[in-house]
């Protein structure tokens, strides 16, 4: 034996796999058990993280359905701090921008209130709006009628209302009959229809639609629209965005709200993440009793191989030989719960994610964090017993059993 | 991290009875109150291709002298030298290597692996040696044939007979072709035939040519040793030196003649209770 073999004294990675594992190939139900608990906080974990990207991915992918070209323009305030009204003009004037490709608006009238039937109450409004709809703003705002028909050019003359989701609810109206009628600015109004619940556009379902000319004759509406909605070419939105202001009110281009409803819907769909910082906790929870049950078992394990690590010293093992070996076998056992976690976590997020119709979406983060944080957890859960196991004596541990 | 370079271990290193072993003034007592003197001064030297028989009632410091010869521990005072290297001057992971290619142990308990395989637990000897696996495993099968296993690498532990199994920690010790092996109570588990069939073991291994060292309480067995050396309460009492021959070399063991049904030697009192 020369230099070269006394230079090869540290352990080949294939001889510390094959030491490593040996405690949880003889004792498989233990080393199960143990690593149970890691299993579940990575699961939980993973779970956490994977449901709610997926739940977010779902979001997005049903806004970009509902389209994410749709832009609104609406009254902005006045340099005197009053509402600064759109000009009658302003649809047309939209519609001419290159890239806009359907114009609708709404238009609030002010001091009409609608109720079920005139003895309500004046101030039980149900916080309902009565507006001014032109006829084909359904598909541009993404929803449609639920119940009954919409406006059309003849009933937009007469006094006929169109109800949103919310505006049937909190009238109490949820179908259609003949003859069926509401309060409306003092005037009966007859229903027509029933929207179905407008996602990108929410003021709509607590609205009662009218017809502009109706709502000129019978509510003493101005016929100004207050917020106008438009369907832009998907690659031209931003620059319609920019041209928006100026073109619908040329003279105070500072007094228009210009927005684009589906970014405040990925905003929200972003921001619900947040909200799962408790599962998290409890995850990381279950991850601490899973390292305590390592380290104990751990601890176990040394105490009861005092013989074989006191006959591998005696085989020319050295102290650092029987660290590294029982801090692999904790870190492999720590690697163990966390690929059964994370394959758990990943499972689950599937099989919720079918049931709702989403896209599975497991962040990289979220795997790859539980595979560090179980490695971690091993290895620090395996230290102590691997230190204690090292600084066993060998003699101790041969002759006094 | 520096090591020392040791000279290889070669059992024919420096020719037949060249020392291998030499324990120096060796003293050894272990805190207490007060504190036990478990040597009070041994000097022994054991020279290539010996066969020691060392005898002694429990208590009589015999497990300690192995324990200092094996490099397992250190002494209080005195020096241990193997091959001529100073235990007292190595570092522990220098001395781990040591024992990793110059010694080999036998235990009363065997202390073999149960879930590995026989050829398994014979390659483990060499694995602190820096040996391959591949490579490993074919020694081991060399040192399973030495002690008349070779049928069964692959056999568990867990099946073999209590003979069988002392013969495979025995292939475990010479393995890695040490320069001296040190038995601690061989037969101790083992019944009366059994352990008549491990100390022809031993002894078929010292005539090819093994430095062994055979720690018993039994003063049969120690007998049938070439050189038998008695301690009592930490102190060498007697020792009947190197077998040196009339031309200076060792004489050849006297191999036993064993009864072929009770394994008793002719002539011998035989202890029956032999653990």
């Amino acid at each position: 034996m020369t230099a070269a073999t006394l230079s090869r004294r540290r352990l080949q990675l294939s001889d510390l796999a094959r030491l490593s594992s040996v405690g949880l190939r003889t004792r498989k139900l233990r080393a199960g058990l143990s690593a149970l608990g890691i299993a579940i906080g990575v699961a939980a974990i993973v779970a956490v993280l994977g449901l709610s990207a997926s739940a977010q991915a779902g979001l997005l992918n049903e806004i970009n359905q509902l389209g994410t070209n749709l832009l609104t323009v609406s009254n902005g305030q006045s340099f005197t701090g009053g509402t600064a009204e759109l000009p009658t003009t302003a649809p047309a004037m939209i519609g001419r921008i290159s890239g806009v490709q359907q114009v609708e608006t709404t238009g609030a009238v002010s001091g009409a209130n609608a109720y079920r039937n005139p003895y309500i109450p004046s101030g039980n409004t149900n916080a309902l709006t009565v507006q001014a709809a032109s006829l084909d703003l359904l598909p541009v705002v993404a929803t449609s009628v639920a119940e009954g028909r919409y406006l059309n050019a003849a009933t937009a003359q007469e006094p006929v209302a169109v109800l949103g989701a919310a505006a049937a609810q909190r009238l109490g109206i949820d179908r259609i009959y003949p003859g069926e009628r509401i309060w409306v600015g003092g005037q009966w109004f007859y229903v027509a229809g029933i929207l179905r619940p407008a996602v990108l556009v929410p003021a709509i379902d607590s609205s009662v639609l009218v017809g502009y000319p109706a709502a000129e004759k019978y509510l003493g509406f101005d016929g100004h629209p207050s917020t106008v909605y438009l369907r832009a070419q998907n690659d031209r939105v931003n620059a319609v965005d920019d041209l928006l202001a100026a073109t619908a009110n040329p003279q105070n281009p500072s007094g228009v709200n210009v927005s684009q409803p589906s970014s405040a819907l990925v905003a929200e769909a972003e921001a619900k993440g947040a909200l799962n910082s408790l599962f998290l906790g409890l995850g990381a929870v279950a991850l601490l009793v899973g390292a305590v049950g390592v380290a104990n078992i751990m601890i176990i394990s040394v105490l009861e191989r005092r013989s074989e690590i006191g006959l591998r010293r005696a085989l020319g093992a050295t102290k650092s030989h029987i660290r590294t070996q029982f801090l692999s076998e904790a870190v492999l056992l720590g690697l163990l719960g966390g690929a059964v976690g994370v394959a758990l976590g990943v499972v689950s997020t599937a099989v919720y994610a079918y049931t709702k119709g989403w896209a599975t979406v497991i962040p990289t983060e979220a795997w790859a964090g539980g595979f560090a944080a179980s490695l971690v957890i091993g290895a620090v859960a395996g230290l102590m017993p691997a230190l204690r196991a090292a600084r066993m004596s060998p003699t101790q541990a041969l002759w006094s059993i | 991290m520096t090591y020392t370079l040791l000279p290889a271990p070669d059992n024919n290193e420096g020719g037949v009875g060249a020392p291998v072993l030499e324990v120096d003034e060796v003293t050894k007592s272990y805190p207490g109150e007060p504190p036990v003197q478990a040597l009070r001064g041994v000097n022994l030297t054991i020279g290539q291709g010996e066969l020691v028989g060392i005898v002694g009632p429990s208590g009589s410091g015999k497990t300690t002298l192995l324990q200092l010869m094996g490099t397992l521990d250190r002494p209080t005072s005195g020096r241990v030298r193997i091959t001529g290297l100073d235990v007292a001057t190595m570092a522990d992971d220098d001395v781990a290597y040591l024992r990793a290619t110059r010694i080999g142990f036998i235990f009363q308990q065997f202390f073999l692996a149960e879930h590995a395989t026989v050829l398994d637990n014979v390659a483990d000897g060499l694995l602190y040696a820096g040996i391959p696996l591949k490579q490993r495993r074919q020694r081991a099968l060399d040192a399973l044939d030495l002690v008349g296993l070779a049928q069964r690498p692959h056999a568990c532990p867990t099946q073999l007979s209590g003979g069988q199994r002392q013969r495979v920690a025995i292939a475990r010790a010479l393995v890695g072709r040490p320069a001296i092996v040190l038995a601690d109570e061989p037969t101790g588990n083992l019944d009366q035939a059994t352990g008549q069939s491990i100390l022809a073991l031993i002894d078929q291994l010292h005539r090819a040519g093994s430095t062994i060292v055979v720690i018993t309480h039994d003063h049969v067995i120690a007998e049938r040793m070439s050189r038998k050396v008695e301690i009592l309460d930490g102190l060498i009492l007697s020792d009947t030196g190197p077998a040196a021959g009339a031309d200076g070399r060792l004489r050849p063991f006297a191999p036993f003649a064993q009864h072929p049904v009770s394994g008793r030697r002719p002539g011998l009192p035989v202890r029956e209770d032999s653990s």
